[in-house]
């Protein structure tokens, strides 16, 4: 007997020294979350309702009261159904698909529901209750502590939700949180994630000739990597999407003139890889056409504000009001303007309004206020609601939702908000979403969302980058002039060896995916220009890193005529906003395409550069910071805004901290 | 200022409504807290989760709080509860996530990362059945098989059987190791 004694003052001085201290950040915020949610829990006990019986009472008592009378096996099997039920039905990540306005009222069990063990009504019952049952042992013990706890996920739901919200980034790729390196276990310090996937691998030509993807025009990650940079810390290689850091700069491309077929025109060169003698790089250029200002249809814009408590910085919601501004002057008296806010709960704040009436338009932004958690759903829904009473035949409606990525609020089924966003946008309505601030920057749901809603996500750290985006590039952001761009392209393997496809992880399309109208893909906008770069290892190259096939069948080889030479052949389809079926430009990649100016060759495979040596070098070899400052440099061109210029600093700054 | 204030007269204030004791009190007992919820997830970042799931939800409980048991004895009541809705919780989540799985597999991935990381306790401790280890994250904590038996509605002596319960599991686990 004392040897148990013993053994479990052992076990309890082992247990003191496993246990570990809690995080002293999460432990601030998680108190601020419970003295939030206490004060908001008084305000609405005050005003929401005229009796006292609130809804959550009522279920606990409702149970409490059923335990009292209930006192045989087949009542208990009763209740323990119910609770699963309750489970069910608030539980956050319930299996059941979300209606777009989901009310947790009807769930309520009312007292006399409750009285009488109602599971006949609910015909999911008995395997709900199963599901609960195999999972803990000595259920009936714990039948009444946790309906409590049931209960009060109707409120706990809503802010329960960082499991949810971290349940909400879907599957774009692995979900990572940005570090600290302070902290012990870096996961637990910053709520920030990002959209991201292992990078592109090597194709062999011989076995998988044909890569497919969607365009990217956003540029969020340069932005999210440049606010690391300058705050002294390299970003973590899942916040850098290449793609996005390429298509940052504005590479020269001529547009389409005058009235051609295709709203955009494509580019494509192949230059010397810089950082491989043996490989060279297909550059994909693709540039939107812009339509003259004075030629735009009408435009109608929600903004959709999330004024939470997080948004009170001054690098949020006051930057974001300056941007708004900044953006109002580049609209048309007959636009019009909307603004809708979401914080605990959603509202609008204001009733659309001419872009003329710029006084009534400023004093609404300026009136804004950060406070309150984040009704992101709710918010979704009122905006899309609003933009929808806004259009007139030819109006380019748009939702534009400003925020720190904090959805933490109401989203208890990803999937069935991606749907009910999805639709939207097959509906006409897009979606553009602006992020701010750093800290629970929850890109990889901005990523979802932009995605889904053929829309673009940009990330706004300072009042330039809001001059860039809103000022500067505001027709492309604002007015698609192509849904749904994909691009495909067959190489050839009697000229390619290999190749592969630098950043657009998270943009990957099914090869059966190409012609299938149905399978969504990017949006690009009026101006917009977007490059994709290759890597491609030449048939002979000794750069090749795989073994040629002894016994595969080359077929290209004794392949003569048409092509023979061509080092690929490029697909590209894209539909006419508010067309179903797309149309199709084919153009063939020779080996000698040329064409473009040196320069800009030279600026995109640095930039290139500086995503890989930010994320995975792993095909760099030997090429450093120095080659890709020097290369950056050296093919600055015109720059009229200093935006090349900045990236050298950066690439600058980025060597010094990764020494 | 309220230092001094027993836990169980702040909890009585903050259910009538008095933020500032509800702070206070939070703010108390938040170590201790976290501390059970690692022992009853035998990981971090599940602790640091399930205390957050905990404290969003404690205003709405402590409303309920009506001085019949010890806050502390209340409190780990709520931990408990709170701890096996989440145990739920995944399992219906793992099983929901085979459409959009790419997340949760890397989540997972991360917290088989965090598992070979604790120490040999805790890892035993996640090889209980739940109801021995929520019984031991009690007993480990210093409550008393009285009140452990109030916190998980049963009587004391389950509790004492699945404290020998629990020794024999550990023992049985160290012979097995130690062989192995």
């Amino acid at each position: 007997m004392t040897d148990d004694l013993d053994d479990l003052q052992d076990l309890k001085a082992a247990m003191r020294a496993a246990s570990p201290a809690p995080d002293a950040a999460r432990k601030a915020r998680n108190l601020a979350l419970a003295e939030k949610n206490y004060a908001e829990l008084q305000g609405s006990r005050v005003g929401a309702r005229p009796n006292s019986e609130r809804p959550v009472s009522g279920l606990w008592r409702g149970i409490r009261s059923m335990l009292n009378v209930v006192s045989s096996r087949g009542g208990l099997i009763g209740t323990t159904a119910l609770i699963a039920v309750t489970f069910v039905a608030f539980g956050p990540i319930s299996e059941l698909a979300m209606p777009p306005a989901p009310s947790p009222q009807p769930l309520f069990v009312t007292e006399e529901a409750a009285a009488v063990p109602a599971v006949p009504a609910v015909p999911a019952a008995p395997e709900r209750a199963k599901a609960v049952t195999g999972g803990s042992n000595g259920l009936a013990d714990l039948v009444a502590p946790s309906s409590a706890f049931s209960g009060l996920a109707e409120q706990s739901q809503m802010q329960a939700a960082p499991t949810s919200r971290r349940a909400l980034s879907p599957g774009v790729g692995t979900l990572q949180v940005m570090s600290d390196e302070a902290a012990p276990r870096p996961a637990q310090s910053n709520t920030e994630a990002f959209a991201n996937a292992d990078p592109n691998p090597i194709h062999v030509t011989a076995e998988d000739p044909v890569s497919t993807f969607s365009i990217d025009v956003d540029t969020a990650s340069y932005s999210v990597v440049r606010n690391a940079l300058m705050h002294g810390r390299l970003p973590t290689p899942e916040s850098v999407r290449i793609e996005e850091m390429v298509n940052y700069f504005n590479y020269g491309y001529p547009g389409p003139d005058a009235q051609g077929d295709a709203p955009f025109t494509t580019h494509v060169s192949v230059t010397q890889t810089p950082w491989n003698p043996g490989t060279q790089l297909v550059r994909i250029g693709i540039q939107g056409a812009l339509p003259a200002v004075e030629d735009r249809p009408p435009l109608n814009l929600v903004f959709l504000i999330d004024t939470s408590g997080s948004m009170q910085n001054a690098d949020k919601l006051p930057l974001l009001k300056q941007s708004f501004a900044l953006m109002l002057n580049q609209l048309r008296p007959e636009d019009q303007v909307a603004i809708v806010t979401y914080a605990g709960s959603a509202g609008q704040v204001l009733a659309p309004t001419a872009a003329a009436d710029r006084a009534t338009i400023l004093a609404a932004l300026n009136r804004l206020e950060a406070g309150g958690s984040t009704a992101g759903q709710a918010g979704l829904q009122q905006a899309y609601r609003l933009a929808d009473t806004m259009g007139q035949e030819g109006d380019v409606n748009r939702v534009i939702l400003a925020t720190d990525g904090d959805f933490n609020v109401g989203l208890s089924d990803p999937e069935a908000l991606k749907d009910y966003i999805a639709r939207q946008s097959d509906g006409g309505t897009y979606l553009s979403v602006l992020g701010f601030g750093r800290g629970n920057l929850d890109d990889a749901t901005m990523q979802a969302l932009a995605q889904n809603g053929n829309g673009t996500a940009a990330y706004i750290d300072t009042l330039n980058e809001a001059q860039k985006l809103l000022v500067d590039q505001l027709s492309g952001a604002l007015f698609p002039i192509a849904d749904d761009v994909k691009i495909q392209v067959e190489f050839n393997p009697a000229t390619v060896a290999e190749y592969r496809l630098i950043g657009y992880e998270t943009r990957a399309l099914r090869r059966e995916d190409f012609n299938n109208d149905a399978v969504d893909a990017g949006e690009i906008g009026a101006g917009h220009a977007v490059t994709a770069l290759y890597e491609v290892t030449p048939v002979g190259s000794d750069a090749r890193l795989t073994e040629p096939l002894r016994y595969g069948s080359n077929v290209a080889s004794d392949q003569t005529g048409t092509g023979a030479d061509e080092i690929g052949f490029l697909r590209l389809r894209y539909k006419a906003p508010g067309s179903d079926s797309s149309a199709l430009i084919e153009q063939p990649i020779g080996a000698d395409a040329g064409g473009q100016s040196q320069a800009e060759a030279g600026f995109a495979s640095a930039i290139a550069g500086f995503g890989q040596l930010l994320r995975d070098d792993s095909y760099l070899g030997d090429w450093g910071w120095d080659e890709a400052i020097a290369l950056a440099n050296a093919n600055r061109g015109e720059d009229p805004f200093g935006y090349r210029a900045e990236a050298v600093q950066l690439m600058r700054l980025a060597q010094s901290l990764s020494q | 200022m309220r230092m001094n204030v027993s836990d169980e007269s702040l909890a009585t204030a903050a259910a009538g409504g008095d933020l500032a004791a509800f702070s206070t009190l939070v703010e108390r007992r938040y170590d201790q807290l976290f501390g059970l919820c690692f022992r009853l997830t035998g990981s971090r970042a599940e602790a640091e989760d399930l205390t957050h799931d905990i404290c969003a939800a404690l205003p709405a409980k402590i409303m309920r709080f009506r001085g019949e048991a010890r806050f502390m004895t209340w409190l780990y009541r709520v931990a408990v509860n709170a701890a096996h809705d989440r145990r739920r919780r995944q399992a219906s989540q793992s099983r929901a996530a085979e459409g959009w799985g790419d997340w949760e597999l890397a989540r997972q991935a991360e917290l088989a990362e965090t598992a070979t990381q604790v120490d040999w306790l805790t890892g035993a401790m996640r090889a209980l059945p739940d109801a021995l280890r929520d019984t031991l994250a009690l007993v480990l904590d210093d409550v008393t098989h009285g009140e452990a038996a109030r916190i998980l509605g049963v009587s004391e002596g389950t509790i004492s059987w699945r404290m020998a319960e629990v020794k024999k599991q550990l023992r049985r686990m160290r012979e097995e190791e130690e062989q192995g």
